[in-house]
């Protein structure tokens, strides 16, 4: 017989609670994003290679745009590709 | 003084000493126009995310240098796209702090480490995972010998 204490979750406890989502760049000082860096730069792209939207990588305006032109940096010197499928 | 980071391409079909000898030509030709090299990044040879030229490798070559004024940099961007041995090429004016990343970088402040890190916080993140009990390992007996 399952008593209250076991009966803990019945339905998702996170579903609720936001997670706040914050800038990267900001939180831990970061104020260069090398091109040269195609792993890093690839937290910020999707599978197909695009870059993916400040409301889902939770950028500032300002690093997010410093990302998009490593990113094309990255493009031009054949480190992530311009068109992908399946890329991660 | 003005620092800039050119980072160019050369095709993978030459051998060892084109390769360095094309690289070279470049270094050379900085020095003559007055630059100070700072750095020469020797990348090697990386898979090319999309084929250039009908090649899918390409040898990438990283070179910092400082000059007085960057009149120079549209005749080394000419001298590299004349060059057939050079495939791709980017030039880029380095601001304070990109001057103090590629320093920290070059010092072993950025690397490697900092990655799988985030990218392990990142699954945590997702998937919570069971606290693992790491259990100490019984110290290794060390058996002095007496000679």
């Amino acid at each position: 017989m399952a008593s209250r204490d076991d009966i803990k979750f019945l339905s998702n406890p996170n579903i609720g609670s936001k997670k706040k989502k914050y800038c990267r760049f900001k939180k831990y000082g970061i104020k260069h994003i090398d091109y040269k860096d195609p792993d890093f730069l690839l937290q910020f792209i999707n599978e197909q290679g695009k870059l993916l939207p400040r409301r889902i990588t939770g950028n500032s305006l300002k690093y997010q745009k410093r990302v998009a032109i490593a990113v094309k940096r990255a493009r031009h010197l054949a480190l992530l590709p311009y068109v992908a499928d399946l890329l991660k | 003084m003005r620092q800039y980071e050119v980072t160019f391409i050369v095709d993978p079909v030459l051998s060892g000493d084109e390769i360095k000898s094309t690289a070279k030509t470049y270094e050379d030709m900085l020095k003559t126009e007055g630059a100070v090299i700072v750095n020469i990044n020797d990348m090697g040879l990386r898979q090319l995310a999309y084929p250039i030229n009908k090649r899918s490798s390409g040898i990438y070559f990283c070179t910092e240098f400082q000059v007085e004024n960057g009149s120079m940099i549209s005749k080394l961007e000419l001298a590299l796209r004349r060059d057939e041995r050079i495939m791709r090429f980017l030039t880029v004016k380095l601001d304070k702090y990109g001057v103090k990343y590629n320093e920290d970088k070059r010092n072993g402040l950025i690397g490697k480490v900092q990655k799988p890190e985030k990218k392990s916080a990142k699954k945590d993140s997702r998937k919570p995972e069971p606290k693992k009990v790491v259990k100490p390992a019984p110290a290794p007996v060390v058996v002095q010998k007496e000679e």
